[in-house]
This record gives structure tokens, C-alpha cells and sequence, in this order.
């Protein structure tokens, strides 16, 4: 009675097959990317699904906020209005000066970036990989390897786009790299991802480099993906090890990645040419190297 | 069994659907990495429950959603919930008669076997388990068991699922 069913074995065996032929196929070649399209399309109600508690709480948190609270609220983003629009003026001379001086010398030209606005879609993925989801896909011209950032600073970057939504990879997931440059000094390095929220390695700085902590790092424009100089994060932890040959150096990211909500995709300026992108990046390897 | 004209196959869709959502909720602070596997659970339960209408395609199926949801690598979960499925129908005569507690430990056993087995195609695929914590969800799922069978079987009472 307690005998191992045959037929149930053969079946098993049937199952993992198919199962093993379905993950090579996804894992080596991209034929099944319709078929993810459509499947990622019909589990797209499920997503929001998930994320409608969230999504009501933020929504009756906005309305029932006192008369008071709100005018709180609109007093502190006139002034921060304010104060960067006064900043913003001297932003816009320096650019324009910027732009006529690089013109003079005949180097490229950074055109203005724009950015597209998306929507985390509150779920919580696979634990041990750090992937959000967001409410854009290829719709709305998102593609993989797109810049994304917060208010703060570099989230990650587009690893999958399906038709309505699109998987970004964190700075912080253990396989990312993020190519930057410590301001303050210049040196360019690595930040890699430790799967802690709160981390960043920069393993290839030398001993004798000039790190300290509080310094902030920015994108440093190699690889082609991130454009140069937005902020990622700031060293926090500086150890000299005399054995080793690298400092062992620790940042945190500038953005909060443990709580977004809102995201910004940065659109691809008109003049960066399309082979700065590898052709064929692999299905879960984006990471830029330097 | 024979005789018995199956129904109530729609409580059966809505539990598995009911899990692949929660299954995208995290718990909170310090209890995250213990969250368990809602769906592989669930399929636990049809499977000791009712071997003769759920099994390992549909462990297989259900797997491939999870996949789909997760953004995982296409098979992967569906490979897993299949290999829960079989052991759970290898054994489910001896199983249904413990206590839920007792019960408790074998799912453990079974949740361990998902885990291992979904981690090891991350390591084929480049992403080795850092540390010991990606086995912490089979523990929680040990400790929501008697909770999630008592409920599924008051609702596969109430609704005569058979």
C-alpha cells in the first residue's frame, strides 16, 4: 500500500524534464520573450492586486490629512520650492556656460536628460535578489538597461522590460556593478552590491589612495549606461588591511532602496550611440564592468 | 473515488490564487526572511487531501505562474512544486493521519527539498546562496502549517470540495 508508485515517478520525471528543457531554453536563448510577454501580462492584475493595500493606505492617508496638516505641507514645498528655483537660476547660467565652453573646445556635448516617471508596484520579489517591479514597460519606451534614479540618487538599472511593466536591478544586488568615481578626489572604481540594502563594496581601491569616510561617490559615465555625475552614494567605512593590496572600503547608497515608491527612468540622450550598449546582454547578467 | 463526481475545483484555483498573492507580501521587520512558501503549502495540502485531483502537473502549472510572477527563471519553481507534489503523493497515506503538528514536520521536510532545489538552479545560473538564511522560509513555512491546514480544511468542508 505504502509502495512507491510507479506511474506517479515516470510523471515526475516527465514534469522535471520539461521543467529542465523550459530553464535552458529561457536561461540560453530568447525565444520564449513573447511568451513572457503574455504571461507577464496576464499575472498583471495579480500585481496589482498586491499592491492595492498599499496603494489605498497612501490614498486615504492623502485624504483624510487634516486641513492643517495640509497647509503644513504647503508651506514647506513653497519654500522648497523657492529655494530651488533660486538654485536652479544659477544652474541654468552654469549650464549654458558649460555647454558654450565644451562647444569651444569641440568635445560632445551633454544634452539635457529627460526622465520618465514610474510607480513601484509594491511587491516583494524573490528575497535574494534585489528586483523591484514598476508600473512602465517597452509601452512607454522603457528598455533594458535604462538608468533608473530617485530623489536622491541611482536605484539600478532596467534588467527585463515586458509590455506594462518592467524589472529594474538594484545598485545593491550582489550581481551589480556600478562604475564611479569617489568626487572629491576622482578616483574611478567599482561599487558592487552586497544583497544588505544599506551597502556598497568598492573593492578595488588601492591602500594608498586618498578615501576618506563621508566622501560621495557619482556615476562616472564609463560603460556607456549611466550618464556621468549622478550621486550614489557616501563612504562610510574606510579599513586598511597592510596584508591586502586593496583599502576595504564601504559606502551606503544615497537613495533609500529599502522604501521607494517613486521612480525616475532617464531617457536616452539622442546622441549616445547605440553600440555603447552590448547587443545582447544576457538574461540576468546586466551588470556594466568598466 | 471512483464515484465520487468531483467539485468544488474553483476553491481549489481561488486557495493557489489566494497564495500566489500573498506570496508577493513581505512580513514585517525582522520576520522577513522566515516568510513562507504560501503556494508550495497550499499544494501540500490539495495533495495529501486530494491525490486523485491534484498532483504534480498541477504543482508544475502552478509553479510556472510563480515563475512568471517572480520574474525567476522560466521552469524553475514549476521544477520544485513538481518535486513537492510527487513526495507529498509518495506519502500522503502516512502523513494525513498525524496531528497537524506532527504533519508540521514533514511539510518542513518537503519545504527543504523546494528550497534546496530552487537554490540550486540560482547557483547554475549565477546566483549562489550567500548564507544560510535562503533555508529560514522553510522553518516559517513549519510554523504556519497547522494555521494554514485547519483553515484549508474548514474550507474544503464547508465548500465540499472533493
Amino acid at each position: 500500500m505504502f509502495a512507491i508508485n510507479p506511474t506517479a515517478t515516470l510523471r515526475l520525471g516527465l514534469w522535471v524534464a520539461l521543467a529542465i528543457v523550459l530553464m535552458t531554453v529561457d536561461h540560453r536563448y530568447r525565444y520564449l520573450d513573447g511568451v513572457r510577454d503574455v504571461l507577464a501580462t496576464t499575472v498583471y492584475p495579480l500585481h496589482y492586486l498586491v499592491g492595492l493595500p498599499t496603494a489605498t493606505k497612501h490614498w486615504l492617508i492623502e485624504n483624510l490629512a487634516s486641513r492643517g496638516a495640509l497647509l503644513d505641507e504647503n508651506a514647506r514645498l513653497r519654500e522648497k520650492q523657492v529655494f530651488l528655483n533660486a538654485q536652479l537660476q544659477k544652474l541654468i547660467t552654469l549650464e549654458a556656460e558649460n555647454r558654450r565652453l565644451r562647444s569651444l573646445l569641440e568635445s560632445s556635448v551633454n544634452a539635457p536628460e529627460r526622465v520618465l516617471i514610474a510607480e513601484l508596484l509594491a511587491v516583494d520579489f524573490d528575497p535574494y535578489r534585489h528586483h523591484i517591479l514598476i508600473n512602465r514597460g517597452r509601452r512607454h519606451g522603457v528598455y533594458v538597461g535604462q538608468p533608473v534614479l530617485d530623489q536622491q540618487g541611482v536605484i539600478g538599472q532596467v534588467i527585463r522590460a515586458d509590455l506594462f511593466t518592467a524589472s529594474v536591478i538594484l545598485a545593491t544586488d550582489p550581481n551589480h556593478a556600478l562604475p564611479i568615481q569617489i568626487h572629491r578626489t576622482g578616483v574611478r572604481t567599482l561599487a558592487l552590491g552586497t544583497g544588505n540594502f544599506q551597502k556598497l563594496e568598492l573593492p578595488h581601491v588601492p591602500n594608498h589612495e586618498d578615501v576618506q569616510t563621508g566622501d560621495l561617490l557619482i556615476t562616472s559615465g564609463l560603460g556607456g549606461r549611466f550618464p556621468h555625475g549622478y550621486p550614489v552614494g557616501t563612504v562610510t567605512e574606510v579599513g586598511f588591511d597592510p596584508g591586502s593590496p586593496f583599502a576595504r572600503i564601504i559606502a551606503r547608497p544615497v537613495a533609500r532602496l529599502d522604501r521607494i515608491r517613486e521612480v525616475m527612468l532617464l531617457e536616452k540622450p539622442p546622441m549616445l550611440p547605440e553600440s555603447a550598449t552590448p547587443a545582447t546582454p544576457g538574461p540576468v547578467d546586466p551588470p556594466e564592468t568598466p | 473515488m471512483m464515484a465520487v463526481h468531483p467539485q468544488g475545483g474553483w476553491i481549489i484555483a481561488l486557495s493557489f490564487l489566494a497564495a500566489l498573492l500573498l506570496s508577493g507580501i513581505p512580513f514585517p521587520g525582522g520576520l522577513a526572511p522566515f516568510r513562507p512558501d504560501w503556494v508550495a503549502m497550499v499544494l501540500i495540502y490539495w495533495c495529501m487531501a486530494l491525490p486523485h485531483r491534484v498532483g504534480i502537473g498541477t504543482g508544475w502549472l502552478v509553479g510556472l505562474g510563480l515563475d512568471v510572477l517572480r520574474g525567476a527563471l522560466l521552469g524553475q519553481h514549476a521544477l520544485a512544486l513538481a518535486a513537492v507534489a510527487y513526495l507529498t503523493l509518495q506519502t500522503y497515506q502516512r502523513i494525513r493521519i498525524f496531528s497537524p503538528w506532527r504533519q508540521a514536520f514533514s511539510v518542513l521536510v518537503f519545504l527543504l527539498v523546494e528550497q534546496v532545489l530552487v537554490f540550486w538552479i540560482n547557483g547554475v545560473i549565477g546566483y549562489p546562496p550567500r548564507d544560510g538564511w535562503y533555508l529560514a522560509p522553510a522553518i516559517g513555512g513549519m510554523v504556519c502549517w497547522p494555521l494554514l491546514f485547519v483553515v484549508l480544511r474548514d474550507v474544503r468542508r464547508y465548500f465540499q470540495v472533493t
